[in-house]
């Protein structure tokens, strides 16, 4: 346990120096994008890896976050840091409704239904032009450049939600979460509401992702339905994070974040440069050999099965010395 | 009026009737038997007791109170505790943390939760499994986390589902043991069962059913020599 704590506080360190160390803005980007990827993969890991209600649809409340920071800012002319403090709550109402509709199902049934609930608001923020301005997107002028201010606004949100989601699964509320997923029947007959903890589960998990949705408004200054309400570059990849890293595990999604966003950036950059530019094509079919390796050898995630991962890095350490000694 | 009753209580599932009728009256402290052969409609009346099925006809009365119609989970918080003949252990969850979730039933803090559910373990000596991953039970230990767990949340009532079927005869002696100590605590217990030394041992009053319909009861010696449960048990000569 003592080495968790330290690792964890060294952890902590590196990411609070990393912007004075490095002050490139195409390194603090990418940290930037994996530290808002840690907040919807661990908001995801809620809902789907604790309570076992396994959502195909978080880009709903990532981009109900969006959408209310630009929205606000470009029809009401508010400044779009009150749209961060409002994108949360907003998609926790959006959760609360859509889990009102959808918790009468049950596993593979509920993840059908959040994917058709996660197309139609794209659909809805393609179509009405009125209120959206659809595929135009929706772009606000940012009144501050400098890349670190969203640095540490990002670890903050990362840390807070971390720590959150750390205080509720040691509750009440996250022991009824695992029950939920454990057995369902079980746990109505332990006196569980099942549907009232499932809707408190989604709430949590959708005010996260509707924060980070909502920063991502204030910190590209550019939307549009295709990239905020994306079935696979948001509610697919908020799934991989949580598989690669570990589901139902504390850090498991902050780990799988920071492997998604570095992967998909180095093929992105074709090996930043380095490669031919057709590599850059490669980074869907790399991250389906990566989940399919992942679900193969580690079910339960880098973080789930660490102990697993130890025990063969010992032992291939062991074997060359063992032939030596021969 | 008695502490827990049915009356008329009837259960169909398209057009096969699974409970048929069936009115049968409870007092406080006492073990209650319900017995029949396989698929005669016991599980069947406890499922409905407990809310997972919404009744057909008739009514459920606990401490006077109606209970139809409430979701499974407010029965649980009136009293009622209910074991499943098979199993469901909160697989990923420890023995203890499996307990202490019943717990949270009547307290909302993790210290309280903890205590209780040490103390209900030890009362169902599975306090040295306590660690223990619950999927790695064996089914003795098993058949006592559905006990503990179901007495963790605090019932005055208590639905217990063949939590012998399947044991060793010492596990059995035992286990009557430990269903004996929970009724001196002073919960009542309704118990379904196959094997006869168990009913016959523990309950003070006894009814048979057969394809849901009541055969026969009373007290265990009359309900034995009933002419009607042989026949259901072993067939017409």
């Amino acid at each position: 346990m003592k080495s968790i704590r330290w690792s964890t506080i060294v952890v902590i360190v590196a990411l609070t120096v990393f912007p004075w160390v490095v002050t490139s803005d195409y390194y603090r980007h990418i940290l930037i994008m994996a530290l808002m990827w840690v907040v919807i993969g661990s908001a995801w890991n809620i809902i789907s890896g604790y309570t076992g209600q396994v959502s195909f649809g978080h880009a709903i409340f990532y981009g109900t976050g969006a959408y209310t920071a630009g929205l606000l800012t470009i029809k009401l002319g508010i400044s779009p840091w009150w749209g961060m403090l409002l994108g949360g709550p907003v998609a926790l109402v959006v959760g609360l409704v859509i889990g009102w509709i959808c918790f009468r199902l049950r596993g593979p049934y509920f993840a059908l239904a959040t994917i058709a609930i996660g197309e139609i608001f794209r659909l809805v923020a393609t179509v009405w032009r009125d209120f959206t301005e659809g595929m135009q997107g929706i772009m606000i002028i940012r009144n501050i450049q400098d890349k670190i201010y969203y640095y540490y606004i990002a670890l903050a949100l990362a840390g807070v939600c971390i720590y959150s989601i750390h205080l509720v699964m040691r509750s009440k509320w996250g022991y009824y979460f695992v029950a939920i997923r454990e057995d369902q029947d079980a746990a109505e007959a332990m006196g569980i509401s099942s549907f009232r903890y499932k809707s408190l589960a989604l709430m949590i998990s959708s005010f996260f992702t509707g924060i980070a949705g909502a920063f991502y408004m204030n910190y590209m200054a550019f939307i549009d339905p295709h990239v905020v309400f994306s079935l696979h570059h948001i509610s697919i990849m908020a799934i991989l994070v949580a598989i690669i890293g570990g589901v139902g595990t504390l850090w498991g999604p902050a780990v799988g974040a920071f492997i998604m966003v570095l992967l998909q950036e180095t093929f992105r950059s074709s090996f930043f440069g380095l490669a031919p530019r057709w590599v850059s094509e490669g980074h869907v079919l790399v991250f389906g050999l990566l989940v399919i390796f992942v679900i193969r050898y580690l079910a339960n995630g880098i973080v789930g099965d660490w102990p697993k991962i130890q025990r063969i890095w010992s032992r291939s350490k062991e074997l060359p010395a063992a032939s030596a000694g021969n | 009026m008695s502490f827990f009753e049915t009356r008329h209580l009837t259960k169909h599932f398209g057009g096969l009737t699974a409970v048929n009728d069936v009115s049968f009256q409870v007092e406080q402290g006492e073990i209650y038997g319900l017995i029949g052969p396989n698929g005669s409609g016991k599980t069947t009346v406890f499922n409905l007791i407990t809310g997972y099925y919404p009744i057909s006809s008739g009514t459920i009365l606990f401490e006077g109170q109606p209970l139809n119609g409430l979701p499974t989970w407010k029965i649980c918080k009136r009293g009622v505790g209910r074991t499943f003949q098979i199993v469901k252990p909160l697989r990923r969850m420890t023995v203890l943390e499996n307990v202490m979730t019943s717990a949270f039933n009547r307290t909302g803090s993790l210290p309280a939760a903890r205590d209780q559910a040490l103390e209900v373990l030890e009362f169902c000596e599975l306090i040295k499994r306590k660690d223990a991953l619950s999927s790695g039970l064996s089914i003795g230990d098993r058949k006592r986390l559905e006990i503990a767990r179901a007495l963790a949340t605090r019932p005055q009532l208590l639905l217990l589902d063949e939590t012998m079927a399947g044991l060793t005869p010492q596990e059995q002696v035992e286990g009557v043991k430990l269903i004996r100590k929970v009724r001196d605590s002073g919960i009542t217990i309704i118990i379904v069962e196959h094997i006869m030394h168990v009913i016959m041992n523990l309950c003070d009053h006894i009814l048979c059913i057969n394809y849901g319909q009541e055969i026969a009861r009373g007290v265990p010696l009359e309900v034995a020599n009933n002419q009607a449960v042989i026949e259901a048990y072993l067939g017409k000569e």
